[in-house]
């Protein structure tokens, strides 16, 4: 296969960097729930990867393992090279992994504009006093944090929403301040949790556009989970494919559609 | 800076009038733009460096005297600027419909030969490079907006600050060859090239020269005292002449400063951060926002809705006369500035009218209720009658002289005459020069003395000398009894009702009138969700039992009134249906400009036609559709066919009643 240090170019003309993350036999267990069992697969600088599966395959936990929100019993994770330790929440914020969620998690009253800005906390490291009387430093990053918010919403095209609480809006939109929010962030990963669920077909074409956008423009690392095989096949440069917590098949779109346990487990039999 | 000869002599072209204001008003405002959620400013120094740098990149680029140039894109500085630039370097520019669909635009490019296209985004740049096999002369493609477009090939694409940033570094290369250019520039000179909509038949293109263009721009804005203070929003089609004239013509003529949107949905609230103090819209637009008003008052607790009809119903009375300045009670105008205080005011706040003093409305006749509305706030809204072939102005309401059944008197260095059909011909220093490639049309619109068709029927009021608009001449039609036939006439009665967004009426050659309906989703929707009707698709809602019963009513409405009108009584609608699908210019049954072409309708659903007459109670039918990506697929329903109570009429020799 790959060597981890050398990238690839893709059929677009997209060149692919080396391995960014590395997950080595992954074991994660609830009490005696094994959700997911000795999985290895990389993750490319530049790259869209997809992990599928069937419901309950144990793709969001692998997410929340990729973030380090959950610290597997078994196996390592490489980042960047190096073995990435156990870490506290704060630490998970501040490597450089963004994520939206399954369940959208916005702050429903608060406008798009400032949900966005909760994306640019890492940073801003004015000090609370500062921040209260809005002087000085704090105002200076929230000027130059707003630009780049501002850039966000031009990108994803959501001008017209800026001063809109979020509750107030449709589930699509929601779901597109939400990538804003994570792409705030200015992350080296970008982690989607089914950035289409629940869309129509017009909502997951713009959303489908936007995410090779954000990979195209800005060079964003993308792993994401998705049920919807159409979308993931289209958008992908690789994709994972899980199933009762075991890693089934890996590798390009066309692979991985004639893989035969993929068919099986996913495509073929019918089992949810 | 150096001033060309002509701008000394007597500011002959677009480029001259730039080059008086980067001097004249060097630190004002030209042009303003939302992005990045702040407003972007560029004075008329700025813009004049802008505009040089973009036609020196032109002359780089190999644009020649006489190319057309075609700009495709929504309103926004840098289009204007291109069209500037284009008529500094001695080419053409061309605006095109940017919603326009691959094919339409194929043939227009084609018909005008462009060589050059500058586009807004990605989007533009896939149409054109699907059409591009086609056409020969085509060869470099202009982007503004660089997103999705890296992976393109860039041989023939180029950005837009690209190019400025090659003019700057050949500015000594090409700086004389540009001030040639621009000096050659006469009155005579062509100055944009607009397609007409085309209601009938092909898109032609409309040769406007400077003189055109700057002669009306002139005259207009010394009739309305516009100047360099003003503020307007440029959020119309640049492809539409209206817009190149208030936004180029009269910006540069005046000087003042044109405001481009964030973006199409953001229109509504940047209209009310910049507060307009000029504003133009067609009857649409100011439909759409009473619609809006009126379904939000529907929705405010009890005490406001009090207020507000109150307050409004005293503004009806006594606003108009005010505006006017007509004589008025001294109780009648402290209740309306009471009103003002408490209603007017903030509902014009809201509708970004604050500052607007004089408005104007255009391109269909607007529904009498929503004119008096905008005009009893106190919102100087005026009428004007115009074409492309004009450079818009035909006729225009005097301040003081606004009423909703006239189009006003002839704008200044306007004359007009009405032949013996009705048929109302004008000549202006605004008249069009030719059609382009089309000798045969010019001919038969513009007579050798400079007397152009209107294809409207109209007279002159008498006592007033206000032109009266009936309806398009080849529409005026005669009833199976000889009586006159004006379908627009009855339909804008109808579409008054915020229910109904489009309504078509047929009649001609027959004995009874009918008409095909369509509501709007905005309104009726809320309605529906306020009564607690649930559905799922515009034609579920359409075909409701309790929609068809209120579109009964209003149907009903217009026919009192209608027969209240010795001259159409006999055009009450006697049958209709509302229609499962909305009329769509990607279905052809609209212009761009969103006028309707009963021909096309009338052909597409002639089964639907044919049960209008045939007295049957319902029908079966499946259409064909256009989704806005060009794909087609279809829709099929059942439609109810209603009978409408009419007035009973007395006519010559004849009861028009059932």
């Amino acid at each position: 296969m790959l060597d981890a240090s050398e990238g690839y170019t893709t059929e677009d003309g997209r060149k692919i960097g080396g391995v960014v993350m590395e997950m080595k036999n992954i074991t994660l267990r609830f009490g005696g729930v094994v959700a997911i069992k000795d999985i290895s697969f990389d993750i490319r600088e530049g790259e869209i990867r997809a992990i599928i599966g069937p419901n309950g395959a144990g793709k969001s936990s692998m997410l929340n393992v990729i973030s380090g929100f959950y610290n597997p019993q078994d196996g390592q994770v490489f980042y960047k090279g190096a073995l990435r330790p156990q870490m506290k929440p704060y630490q998970v914020a501040r490597q450089g992994i963004a994520r939206t969620f399954q369940n959208i998690a916005l702050f429903d009253g608060m406008s798009v504009l400032d949900n966005i800005m909760t994306g640019r906390i890492r940073q801003m490291d004015a000090g609370i006093f500062a921040q209260a009387i809005w002087k000085g430093k704090a105002e200076r990053e929230e000027v130059e944090n707003r630009e780049t918010v501002e850039k966000i919403i031009d990108f994803l095209e959501i001008q017209h929403i800026r001063k809109t609480p979020v509750g107030r809006l449709p589930y699509g939109l929601k779901k597109r301040v939400e990538l804003a929010r994570a792409l705030a962030a200015e992350p080296s990963i970008l982690l989607l949790d089914e950035p289409m669920a629940g869309m129509n077909v017009e909502e997951k074409e713009d959303m489908s556009r936007f995410i090779l956008d954000v990979n195209d423009e800005f060079g964003t690392t993308i792993a994401l989970i998705e049920h919807d095989m159409g979308v993931v096949m289209d958008l992908s440069d690789r994709v994972v494919v899980m199933d009762y917590g075991k890693k089934i098949g890996d590798g390009t779109p066309d692979e991985v559609r004639n893989n035969q346990a993929v068919i099986d487990a996913y495509l073929g039999v019918a089992h949810d | 800076m150096v001033q060309s000869s002509q701008a000394a002599e007597g500011l002959a072209s677009i480029p001259a009038l730039l080059q008086r204001n980067a001097t004249q008003y060097a630190s004002k405002m030209a042009y303003r733009e939302k992005e990045y959620g702040i407003w972007q400013c560029w004075t008329w120094a700025e813009t004049e460096k802008e505009i040089e740098a973009l036609a020196l990149g032109f002359i780089n680029l190999g644009i020649k005297e006489g190319d057309f140039v075609a700009v495709i894109g929504r309103n926004r500085p840098h289009f204007y600027w291109s069209m500037v630039a284009a008529q500094s370097v001695g080419a053409i520019p061309v605006p095109l419909y940017q919603d326009s669909a691959a094919e339409e635009m194929a043939y227009v490019m084609d018909h005008c030969g462009a060589r050059f296209a500058i586009v807004e985004d990605q989007e533009q740049v896939d149409k054109l490079i699907d059409i591009q096999d086609d056409l020969h002369q085509f060869e470099h493609m202009i982007y503004v907006d660089p997103r999705g477009l890296r992976k393109y090939d860039h041989h023939k694409l180029h950005t837009f600050t690209g190019v400025q940033e090659q003019g700057r570094a050949a500015y000594w290369e090409f700086i004389e060859d540009l001030r040639e250019r621009r000096e050659k520039l006469t009155y005579d000179s062509v100055c944009v090239m607009l397609y007409t909509s085309g209601t009938t038949g092909k898109p032609k293109g409309v040769v406007l020269s400077n003189r055109n263009i700057i002669e009306a721009s002139k005259s207009s804005a010394e009739f309305d005292n516009l100047n360099k203070d003003d503020e307007v929003l440029a959020y119309l089609p640049m492809a539409w002449v209206g817009d190149f004239i208030f936004s180029i013509g009269q910006a540069y003529w005046t000087g003042f400063c044109v405001n481009c949107p964030e973006s199409a949905d953001t229109m509504q609230t940047d209209l009310r951060e910049i507060g307009p103090t000029y504003y133009f819209a067609p009857p649409r637009v100011f439909e759409t926002q009473l619609t809006n008003v009126m379904i939000r008052m529907e929705d405010a607790g009890r005490f406001k809705k009090w207020l507000f009809h109150h307050f409004m119903e005293h503004a009806r009375k006594v606003g108009p006369a005010i505006l006017d300045g007509k004589a008025v009670g001294g109780w009648d105008r402290l209740k309306y500035s009471l009103g003002n205080l408490l209603v007017y005011g903030p509902l014009k706040d809201t509708l970004g009218f604050g500052n607007v003093r004089v408005g104007y409305t255009a391109g269909e006749a607007i529904g009498p209720e929503i004119f008096e509305f905008y005009r009893s706030l106190g919102i100087n809204l005026k009428q004007l009658y115009g074409q492309t072939e004009a450079s818009v102005f035909i006729t225009v309401q005097p301040d003081g002289e606004v009423r909703n059944d006239t189009v006003g008197v002839p704008a200044p260095g306007v004359e007009i005459r009405i032949d013996e059909r009705g048929e109302v011909f004008y000549r202006s220093p605004g008249t069009f020069e030719y059609y382009y490639k089309n000798e045969e049309s010019t001919k038969s619109t513009k007579d050798p003395e400079g007397w152009v068709a209107t294809g409207d029927a109209g007279f002159f009021e008498e006592g007033s000398g206000h032109l009266r608009i009936i309806d398009r001449a080849k529409d005026v039609g005669k009833m199976a009894d000889g009586r006159m036939f004006a379908p627009k006439y009855v339909e804008n009665k109808l579409k008054f009702f915020p229910n109904i967004l489009e309504a078509v009426v047929f009649g001609n050659q027959r004995e009874q009138c009918t008409a095909f309906i369509n509501i709007d989703l905005t309104a009726v929707g809320n309605w529906a969700e306020r009564n607690n009707i649930g559905y799922a698709s515009y034609q579920e809602l359409a075909g409701h039992p309790r929609v068809l019963e209120t579109v009964k009513e209003h149907v009903e409405e217009v026919n009192r009134s209608l027969s209240d009108d010795p001259m159409l009584a006999h055009c009450q609608v006697h049958r209709f249906l509302v229609l499962h699908k909305e009329l769509d210019a990607d279905d052809g049954e609209m212009t761009r400009t969103r006028k309707v072409r009963r021909g096309v309708i009338a052909e597409k659903f002639e089964d639907l036609l044919g049960a209008l007459y045939d007295g049957s109670d319902e029908i079966f039918t499946t259409t064909e559709v256009t989704y806005e990506d060009g794909r087609k697929g279809s829709i099929s329903a059942t439609l109810k066919i209603i009978d409408a109570e009419v007035v009973p009429v007395e006519a010559p020799g004849k009861v028009a009643a059932e």
